[in-house]
């Protein structure tokens, strides 16, 4: 899930207005955007580039390597469906408050494909000085540095505070992978964190996390076998439980989702837990030095 | 959003599932006229929450006289922080064994998963946990949907006689779980009675929040949250506020940003006053989001956190201050600001507040802190 420079992006919601402003700075930052999606505006042009009926329309003139969705809750899974279809493999969804159990149709459609979905409820990817999809402020200078550090948040701001933390301290970015906040996710922490184990531009590894879910306890198991640092930040030791319906939430989680459990599982797994966000940096500077 | 359990058999009843035909009730005499017509009734308090038995909040009744007197204890009881405020009537039933089943959404294996247990009751954790091949847990395609014969095959395991009712009933819990966008619906107990039918006996229900405007029929008889009036104010224009007990008030973008100003304030000897969010879609929502968090009396000092990606933080900003000097509130303001639209945002603040923003979060964090004790010694 780390975006390239050499692949080519088509943008569900090209004509809308964010999917105007985001598409015009992917493209200045360097991104390959082929055109977009709008099934009222088909065979127009839009930024100078085409608007086509649907994805699978668009596939049959263009190679389409990702596609980003500036569409709206509803509309998610039919988008996303018309992308797989078209044979995208790797489909950004940056919609916040999409049904979950649409969610769950459209990664079950992906996975048969063999497609990969970051999101939904993502802010994006970034691959510094190369290529962004979504909306992170990749081009300005201030959050992103060209560095060695990955780093990988489910939100789009404390993401961004990240970045800005480790510039702030001297340090930059390989690649940032927004995974998005949502308690169904196609690509999870996990997945991120193999990808930036995996990634030679990679010397150390950010996450940030979140309470509820389990998914940090399942990239400790990973991060146990590391030899690339990795510090972590999870938000919400603050923040009251979520009220639970029912006995099944118990059973399927278990003690799994406290800021406790997930700090110790890390932690067990040889990763440094940082109080605030702005340790992070001088962890990771540590970290990198021994 | 979470439905009580007379409005979660209502849901159950749709997709074809028998529940006892109950009648719901606020006062006394209406529980004794539903009970005169029920007959051996059983009194159940509608709150959102488990142990409403072991709280006093279900009773027995076989005369009208002794179900009003059970009326009276339930009705305005106070069961884990919820107030009953009605009832449910429902007739007595004949139990022969007690059931467990359920559907949700499982994030493990993403998709729904179905639970069915043929020993229910209040101890089905504890049951699932030291004895987990009691418990049934059949992960369903949600392209293919529930796969029938694969199904039966698990339950004849389980209770070969009664497998095909207690397949026809799963089959229909699945079906009002996809019918209603839910998160949840678990029926416990799932009941047989003496004469062999099976009927759900409770009813937890869970729906998608991100659903509820395509489910306009059953978001009516949902039970909203527990709110405070600030609270209430909030959801009306769509901002997520959830009011504290601290004195440092938070307004932030992003949920995790908002999460993480909170633990700092506390990871630094402060408590926060609120989680106040304007990030996304709502980061022009300043104004009113500012008001909301300083009509809170308890809020010392106020903690500005902006971190912008997608929201433009000269636009929060901008809002922000203008509030600020419509209020003109008596208490210290501190500010950090990143991201997108910093650079005018920044100026903004310097020259129409006199303030000089942090450049990080944590010096920011510590100078509302001190401030925020500061006010109050």
């Amino acid at each position: 899930m780390i975006i390239g420079g050499k692949e080519t992006v088509l943008v569900q919601g090209i004509t809308g207005k964010q999917g105007t402003f985001w598409s015009e700075r992917m493209r200045d930052y360097g991104s390959r955007i082929i055109g977009g999606v709008n099934p009222r505006r088909a065979g127009e042009r839009h930024l100078d580039l085409p608007v086509w009926a649907s994805a699978q329309d668009a596939a049959k003139d263009q190679k389409i390597d990702a596609a980003v969705m500036f569409v709206p809750p509803f509309g998610v899974k039919e988008a996303a469906l018309d992308i797989i279809a078209a044979g995208v493999r790797k489909i950004v969804c940056l919609t916040e408050h999409v049904p979950v159990q649409d969610t769950m149709y459209f990664l079950a459609a992906a996975r048969e494909r063999g497609a990969q979905v970051i999101g939904p409820n993502t802010a994006g990817l970034v691959t510094t000085g190369v290529s962004f999809v979504g909306f992170m402020p990749a081009f300005n200078q201030r959050v992103f540095q060209k560095g060695d550090i990955g780093v990988i948040s489910r939100s789009g701001s404390l993401g961004t505070l990240l970045c800005l933390n480790l510039v702030q301290a001297g340090l930059g970015i390989s690649s940032f992978v927004g995974i998005g906040g949502d308690p169904i996710i196609g690509t999870t922490t996990r997945d991120a964190l193999m990808a930036l184990d995996k990634d030679p531009a990679t010397k150390a590894i950010a996450l940030v996390g979140e309470i509820g879910g389990a998914m940090e306890e399942a990239a400790a198991e990973y991060a146990a076998s590391m030899k690339k640092p990795v510090a972590a930040f999870i938000a919400g030791a603050a923040s009251p439980p979520g009220k639970k319906m029912g006995h099944a939430g118990a059973i399927v989680m278990g003690d799994r989702g406290s800021y406790a459990g997930k700090k110790a599982a890390l932690e067990e797994a040889g990763v440094t837990v940082c109080a605030t966000p702005n340790e992070v940096p001088g962890v990771l500077k540590a970290r990198l030095k021994r | 959003m979470n439905f009580t359990e007379h409005a979660g058999k209502a849901a159950l009843r749709a997709a074809g599932i028998p529940t006892p035909e109950g009648i719901v009730a606020r006062t006394p005499e209406d529980v004794a006229d539903a009970a005169r017509r029920i007959g051996k009734c059983v009194i159940k308090a509608q709150v959102l929450t488990g142990k409403r038995g072991k709280a006093g909040g279900i009773k027995l009744a076989t005369t009208p006289e002794e179900a009003a007197n059970h009326a009276r204890a339930i009705l305005g009881m106070t069961i884990g922080e919820h107030k009953v405020d009605h009832v449910l009537v429902d007739p007595q039933v004949n139990i022969a064994r007690e059931m467990y089943a359920a559907v949700l959404n499982d994030p493990e294996t993403q998709g729904p998963l179905l639970l069915f247990s043929p020993e229910g009751g209040m101890d089905i954790e504890e049951i699932a946990a030291e004895h987990p091949h009691a418990l049934l847990r059949l992960p369903i395609s949600i392209i293919k949907g529930l796969d029938e014969e694969a199904l039966a095959a698990a339950v004849r395991r389980y209770d070969p006689p009664a497998a095909g009712a207690i397949t026809d009933i799963l089959v229909k819990l699945y079906e009002a779980y996809r019918a209603s966008d839910a998160e949840l619906v678990e029926i416990n107990p799932l009941v047989q009675m003496r004469d062999g039918h099976f009927i759900a006996l409770d009813c937890k229900l869970t729906v998608d929040d991100s659903a509820l405007t395509r489910q306009e029929a059953l978001a009516h008889s949902g039970t909203p949250d527990k709110t405070t009036d600030l609270e209430a104010r909030a959801k009306a224009l769509h901002l997520k506020y959830i009011e504290l007990d601290g004195e440092v008030g938070v307004l932030a973008n992003g949920a995790g940003l908002t999460m993480t100003t909170m633990d700092a304030i506390r990871h630094f000897g402060g408590q926060p006053a609120n989680f106040m969010e304007i990030g996304g879609d709502s980061y022009t929502k300043a104004v009113p989001a500012l008001e909301i968090v300083l009509a809170n009396p308890n809020v010392k000092a106020l903690l500005v956190n902006f971190c912008g990606a997608f929201a433009r933080t000269d636009v929060m900003a901008e809002g922000v201050i203008n509030a600020w000097l419509h209020l003109k509130p008596k208490i210290p303001i501190v500010f950090t600001i990143h991201g997108t639209g910093e650079d005018e945002a920044i100026a903004m603040v310097r020259e129409r507040l006199g303030i000089e923003p942090h450049d990080l979060m944590d010096d920011a964090v510590k100078a509302a802190v001190a401030a925020a004790k500061g006010a109050r010694a």
